[in-house]
């Protein structure tokens, strides 16, 4: 009972703190509410931070009218295409060189380099490549995705337990065996570790190559409002973008919970 | 006369580290250990004398510096495939439950799935685990984790099992009861056993051969003694009995001094 209603009033507090910031905007933006103390325009605030009904009001068309669903809909196509590349080519990767200590060794510094290089700079690369459709986006992401999948699976098939891995041996597995019953298992709890990480990179990936330059998608909708100063969009645009990151991650922590069942869970005591 | 199942034949094994060799460390020099098709045989020494090692060679798991290894009187290579293998550390896929992970060696072979799962089931009773089948290894105590890891092993029916200090991370209860249960297991089956162990007295209570080895570098072995305890023998009654008293003021004689000297150079 106690829990329970005590997290019911965590609720209240966390949506009386959205109700606040959105309240604070409505008050420092709309004309006429109060008197102009920064700027000498009364209606220079809400060109640069728009107004949080027009906003909602924005978004209320966006999802009521059905415009939205199209660019929706690109964006998260982008956002799971990526995210499976990625991870597929993370996994491969990183299993292959750690497991030849020639290959990592001479590949090293140039995994290095990549790693370090600011890839949305390739992005311009890309749509030459690939032009300005769905698949220039997907590249952006895969690269994102890759290196954070890639590492923590090296990691993961490096740090395998060499008892569990001799056992293995001793219960007769083959080479193959062992990759498909131990090094697997055991870089994929490395991979579900950063997935909460590598989805949100592909988001990113979609999101960024959009807004560099395409037709559709909700990074394409905010840089069209950009272009016309339509600010209120642009943050319309924000808000959705951020609901919809919210839904990607609640969905991955289910899955989350569902394949990890075996990793132990720090305080946890369990009913016999 | 059948060969001998495990026959370790003047095994020496020298570690080389450092960057160019530099330096050399032989754990075990010139050991010869021949095991019966059968027979008990626990290996005791001090601390750091090589004993896992030479597991390890009889594994197939390690190759030896010199020396041959015979496995029912054919030359090992490669790993063993007529020995398990019991760890002293836990070596449960921790993302296999218990069931999965005793299964597992079976499915290695291309047993049909069902077949597997009702064996395994069967070894999960025999182990006293029933119902714990679908419990992760995190969830499990340390015994249970044993008690699995033994099943794990025990289903291939491997004619040689090669146990590292399977039990030095339970408690005094825990201990004795797994030493019962693996005698109980033993005698309905009576496999050859290479058991290592620090503990004299776990080494008498469950073996039919001693062998003890000096102190490391270049352990080899100084002793051997016949234990002559009548079976089946419990573990903690047998510790009461005159004759394993005798045994091990007799043993310990011979191995005190080499504990010492492995004690001080530890202390180096």
């Amino acid at each position: 009972m106690r829990a329970s209603s005590s997290s019911a009033g965590l609720r209240l507090a966390q949506a009386a703190v959205l109700a606040g910031v959105f309240a604070l905007w409505h008050v420092l933006t709309v004309p006429g509410i109060l008197p102009p103390f920064y700027f000498d325009d009364p209606h220079r605030a809400s060109f640069f931070f728009g107004e949080p009904l027009k906003v909602l009001g924005r978004i209320w068309h966006w999802f009521v009218g059905g415009d939205i669903y199209r660019h929706l809909g690109v964006t998260l196509v982008e956002t799971l295409l990526a995210f499976a590349i990625g991870t597929v080519l993370g996994i491969a990767v990183g299993i292959w060189l750690a497991l030849a200590p020639l290959a990592s060794a001479i590949l090293d510094p140039y995994v290095k380099a990549l790693n370090a290089m600011p890839r949305v700079i390739l992005a311009p690369i890309f749509f030459v490549w690939f032009g300005l459709g769905i698949a220039s986006k997907v590249a952006l992401g895969v690269t994102l995705v890759f290196f954070i999948v890639f590492f923590n699976v090296y990691q993961g098939v490096r740090e395998v337990s060499p008892v569990v891995l001799a056992n293995a041996r001793m219960l007769g597995a083959s080479p193959r065996q062992l990759l498909r019953y131990v090094y697997l298992p055991s870089a994929m709890s490395w991979v579900f570790a950063s997935l909460h990480n590598s989805v949100g990179l592909a988001f990113v990936g979609a999101v960024v190559g959009e807004y560099l330059g395409s037709a559709e998608g909700v990074g394409y909708l905010i840089h069209q409002a950009e272009g016309v100063f339509d600010i209120n969009t642009v943050f319309a645009g924000i808000l959705v973008l951020t609901a919809f990151a919210l839904i990607l991650d609640w969905i991955v922590t289910l899955v989350e919970k569902k394949l990890m069942v075996w990793q132990p869970r720090s305080g946890e005591t369990e009913r016999i | 006369m059948s060969p001998p199942a495990l026959a370790l034949e003047n095994i020496t094994c020298t570690f080389v580290s450092g960057a160019r060799g530099g330096a050399r460390y032989t754990a075990v020099r010139d050991t010869t250990i021949v095991v019966a098709p059968g027979e008990f045989v626990s290996v005791v020494g001090p601390t750091g004398c090589g004993k896992s090692t030479l597991l390890n060679v009889a594994a197939g798991l390690l190759a030896p510096s010199a020396g041959t290894v015979r496995v029912f009187g054919e030359p090992l290579a490669g790993v063993n495939r007529r020995a398990g293998y019991l760890f002293q550390q836990d070596a449960l896929m921790p993302w296999r439950n218990a069931l999965e992970n005793i299964t597992v060696g079976l499915e290695f072979r291309g047993v049909p799935r069902e077949t597997a799962q009702e064996q395994g089931r069967d070894w999960l009773r025999r182990v006293g685990l029933a119902g714990f089948g679908d419990r992760y290894p995190h969830q499990l105590s340390g015994g249970m984790r044993k008690r699995v890891a033994l099943a794990q092993t025990l289903i291939l029916d491997p004619q040689i099992l090669l146990m590292d200090e399977p039990f030095s991370a339970l408690d005094v209860q825990t201990r004795q009861l797994m030493e019962n249960e693996l005698l109980e297991l033993w005698s309905a089956n009576r496999k050859s056993v290479v058991f290592i162990t620090h503990d004299l007295e776990e080494a008498i209570a469950l073996s039919d051969r001693v062998v003890v080895l000096s102190a490391g570098p270049e352990s080899h072995p100084i002793g051997e003694y016949a234990i002559d305890i009548p079976r089946p023998r419990d573990v903690s009654e047998a510790r009461l009995t005159r004759r394993f008293l005798e045994l091990h003021a007799e043993i310990w004689h011979a191995m005190k001094a080499e504990v010492l000297k492995g004690y001080a150079r530890q202390l180096q």
